[in-house]
């Protein structure tokens, strides 16, 4: 990849990768454009079928239950295909706080929520949010009471984790878009809780 | 029989982790090893990582066990609630009674 005017050697993996989709390409296992395609479609992919699920479950008591007991099957239900994809979802309750991490690489459910932020892949949130849960939460401006027990997920092998948050108070008789829309990706991560936005008095 | 993908283990059940550091692909995070937590669940069985990585088949699929660890056991002088947890996937190989 040419920049006008600078010029980066690649690393030793940039150069790998690129070795290898171009073997690929010259023997016709797969087109530049499926891979243009492929990287386009993961990259617009964001938490919008994470949220769709758990705005149904605050609504659906059935479809929680299903939720809780499989989450793959669930996403499935709203018509997600999510092949391979082996979920689990933990609920917050008055009494339990879950977040997530992949303390080994960088796991998460990317057919739901999109690519993972940037501060998810690092060093400092994946060494430091196992052992000290509530500073980190508390730096992402979500403060757990001490009485409230935190459930951390290390996304370490086979499984991949969502977190089901509890529904905010004030959202009865709300459409399922409109709560929806107050699940974010850090909400469905377990750094940030749903937040009704404040309304501007006329 | 007993296949290589039974599971010895169910939820509830007391379980330590291997402490040992082969080379490899290992799927179970240092800070983990040596410690013991409770049986959560039982996440199916799945191909041996570690196998896998040496372009291998990885089978018998290994049992895979969601493992609840209290965080005072885990970290000296964890400061937070007691009841704090921590929870891992854990491969039977790398579980010792």
């Amino acid at each position: 990849m040419k920049t006008a005017g600078r010029y980066e050697p690649y690393s030793y993996f940039q150069l790998m990768e690129v070795s290898l989709r171009e073997l690929l390409v010259e023997k016709g296992i797969v087109t530049e454009d499926a891979i243009a395609g492929a990287m386009a479609a993961m990259r617009e992919r964001g938490p919008e079928r994470g949220a769709a699920m758990v705005a149904r479950a605050w609504i659906d008591p059935a479809y929680k239950t299903r939720l809780l007991e499989n989450g793959s099957r669930a996403a499935e239900a709203l018509g997600f295909e999510v092949p391979g994809l082996k979920l689990i979802v933990v609920e917050n309750t008055p009494q339990t706080h879950n977040v997530i991490v992949c303390t080994l690489c960088s796991c998460y459910p990317r057919m739901l929520l999109g690519l993972p932020p940037e501060w998810y892949k690092s060093r400092p949130y994946r060494s430091r949010v196992v052992r000290e849960p509530r500073k980190v939460l508390a730096e992402f401006g979500t403060k757990i009471p001490a009485k409230v027990r935190i459930r951390v997920h290390d996304s370490n092998a086979d499984m991949r984790y969502m977190v089901l948050p509890m529904r905010p108070a004030r959202t009865e008789g709300w459409s399922e878009a409109r709560l929806a829309g107050l699940v974010t990706r850090d909400c469905l991560i377990g750094v940030a809780l749903p937040k009704i936005p404040k309304t501007r008095k006329s | 029989m007993k296949s290589g993908s039974d599971p010895d283990f169910g939820p509830g059940d007391r379980v330590r982790v291997r402490k040992a550091a082969p080379l490899g692909h290992i799927r179970t995070p240092f800070y983990i090893r040596g410690h013991t937590g409770v049986v959560e669940r039982i996440c199916g069985a799945f191909p041996n990582p570690e196998e896998l990585a040496q372009q291998r088949d990885g089978l018998p699929a290994q049992p895979l066990y969601r493992v609840r660890f209290r965080q005072q056991d885990v970290w000296p002088g964890y400061r937070g609630n007691p009841a704090d947890v921590i929870e891992l996937e854990i491969f039977q190989h790398w579980i010792e009674q």
